[in-house]
């Protein structure tokens, strides 16, 4: 059914701290790695050693500059889907294939009545969705689904592959819904932003934006006097005061 | 946006056929015998149903089509399956009837004809409703289609006229030539004002990094094209646009025109027009694919 839901309760999603992201690249690869064996038909890659690699992937990772001069910044950015609120991919959909969960917001595609017209990718402002080259189903991000409900895996893997590989804590997974819950606070805390407002799509997955570079319009730190010690001890304090009384 | 081939086939040729049939179901084509009816019968449904089956030829699982009948609660696509299905039905027992020399009530014609116009209306706002890609989010695209179809598709009514040595009047010729230049009208005004329509956002509400400054994308995702740059960040035809554009008005526009003055009445000129407006509607509409900017390119650095 491609109407959407009533909004959930619960809102589950990504909180993804571009402040901390290194560009590492490891949430790319489990993410493949993960749904290439997990929900749905696995992710497909065309022509993988040949000229013209290509393949589906869920979750990929910019790099952009942004600012000039001394404040400018190299930022890593990852994009997976945001499973949107008003999410414009479900309701294209001609066949019900695409859907929002109504009891936790997740954007989910059912393969087995998805029939490839590519309509929800076009409607995607963020290309959160991929046609997989050898089924010709469309792939997203299934928040993990498969992992985070799964009695099967220890406790502390039932959140999403990304989120689990990131070594440096970048991405965080829990219930936006609830304006106590970690994810929530860490959003009110750091400004936590949409990305594209404009496109009404209202994302569930927030991003914290990168910290303002302390003190920005001082002059960077000098190097060279952290190395050197303002007051000389022992034997070069005998040299430097003797110097100093020699004139 | 990548030019689908099936979809650029689909939308112009069932759009003619759409076209074709408003106007014989409000009896502009007076058809006297069984053999004309079952002709152009037969002729009308062939052209929106072979533009309906091309349109599944780009989809990943064809045979599930059906299912895109479903939805139509929520998705233009949807709606506009289930109205081709309606309309080529309705039609289909139109000719049965006309066959049998029967006699279809007024109010039947005008509810079919209402039919088959919101059909090319839920084709157009299959793009006009996505607000990814500005330049088909625009009030103007819907028209363009609706007067295309019934530019169309009254050429088309004049040289199936001719065809079949049917009296063609003065008015009709005129009519058809007044509907011709509007619809080129209004795609000369869309061509204006949506087709040149900035992107809504850039690459800093994109990723939300406007407040340190200018944003540059430093490195892309991955090495190779992938599907989203492949189906969203066509660019070839922007390059030839402006002489595309001369092609597609010549084709569609100007020789259907200038045969409408010179040789309203001959079958042979008349064709040559209806096929000439075909061939430009092929590359009006390629245009339109080929010169659509998706907002995601923003990501991968597009500025406008
Ligand atoms: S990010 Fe794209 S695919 Fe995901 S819910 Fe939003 S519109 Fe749909
Ligand atoms: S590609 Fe599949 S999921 Fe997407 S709109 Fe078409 S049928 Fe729905
Ligand atoms: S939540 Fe799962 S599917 Fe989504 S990006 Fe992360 S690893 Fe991929």
């Amino acid at each position: 059914m491609t109407m959407l839901p009533e909004p959930s309760a619960i809102k589950l999603g990504l909180v993804i701290d571009l402040d901390i992201c290194v560009g590492c690249q490891a949430c790319v690869v489990n993410c493949k790695e993960w749904n290439t064996a997990g929900y749905g038909a696995p992710l497909a890659d065309s022509d993988a050693y040949g000229e013209a690699p290509s393949g589906a992937w869920l979750n990929r990772v910019h790099a952009y500059e942004a600012g000039d001069g001394g404040d400018s910044r190299t930022v890593h950015f990852p994009k997976s889907c945001l499973h949107c609120e008003e999410a414009p991919c479900v309701t294209v959909c001609p066949t019900g294939a695409s859907f929002k969960r109504a009891e936790d917001g997740i954007v989910l595609v059912n393969e087995d009545w998805c029939i490839g017209c590519g309509l929800c990718a076009w409607s995607c402002p963020y290309g959160a969705r991929e046609l997989d080259p050898a089924e010709g189903v469309m792939k997203k991000c299934t928040l993990c689904v498969d992992r985070i409900y799964n009695d099967n895996l220890p406790e502390e893997d039932r959140v999403p592959a990304c989120v689990r590989t990131c070594p440096t804590n970048a991405r965080h997974f829990g219930d936006l819904g609830d304006p106590n819950s970690e994810v929530s606070l860490m959003v009110a805390a750091r400004d936590g932003i949409d990305l594209m407002p404009e496109q009404g799509t209202k994302p569930v997955n927030k991003y914290l934006p990168p910290r303002p570079r302390r003190a920005a319009d001082e002059a960077p730190v000098s190097l060279v006097a952290m190395a050197e010690a303002d007051t000389p001890k022992g034997f070069w304090k005998w040299v430097d005061s003797t110097l100093d009384r020699l004139g | 946006m990548r030019p689908a081939w099936s979809i650029i086939f689909f939308t112009t040729i069932s759009g003619l056929g759409l076209g074709l049939a408003g106007w014989i179901v409000i009896g502009l084509l007076p058809l006297m015998t069984p053999a004309s009816v079952m002709g152009v019968g037969i002729a009308t449904l062939a052209l929106i149903g072979v533009g309906l089956i091309s349109s599944t030829f780009h989809l990943g699982h064809p045979e599930r089509a059906w299912r895109a009948l479903s939805q139509w609660r929520s998705s233009w696509l949807s709606r506009e399956g289930v109205l081709a299905v309606i309309v080529m039905a309705g039609l289909a027992g139109w000719f049965a009837v006309a066959y049998r020399g029967g006699y279809v009530p007024f109010w039947a014609n005008l509810v079919l004809l209402g039919l088959i116009y919101v059909t090319v209306y839920a084709t157009s706002m299959i793009y006009a409703s996505l607000k990814t890609v500005a330049r088909w989010h625009h009030p103007l695209t819907p028209v363009c289609y609706l007067m295309f179809a019934a530019a169309g598709g009254l050429l088309a009514v004049l040289a199936v006229l001719a065809i079949l040595r049917l009296p063609i009047t003065a008015a009709l010729a005129q009519a058809a030539i007044v509907l011709m230049l509007s619809a080129w009208g209004v795609k000369l005004a869309w061509w204006r004002v949506a087709g040149m329509a900035p992107q809504a956002g850039s690459i800093e509400s994109a990723t939300g990094l406007g407040a340190l400054g200018a944003v540059r994308p430093l490195m892309p995702p991955h090495t190779e094209e992938n599907y989203l740059q492949h189906e969203m960040g066509f660019v070839v035809a922007r390059k030839h646009a402006d002489k595309l554009r001369m092609i597609a008005l010549l084709l569609g526009g100007a020789i259907p025109v200038l045969i409408l003055v010179l040789a309203p009445a001959s079958a042979g000129a008349l064709a040559v027009a209806v096929l000439a407006h075909v061939a430009g509607m092929f590359v009006e509409r390629w245009l339109f694919f080929a010169e659509a900017k998706h907002v995601v390119t923003l990501y991968y650095g597009e500025t406008a």
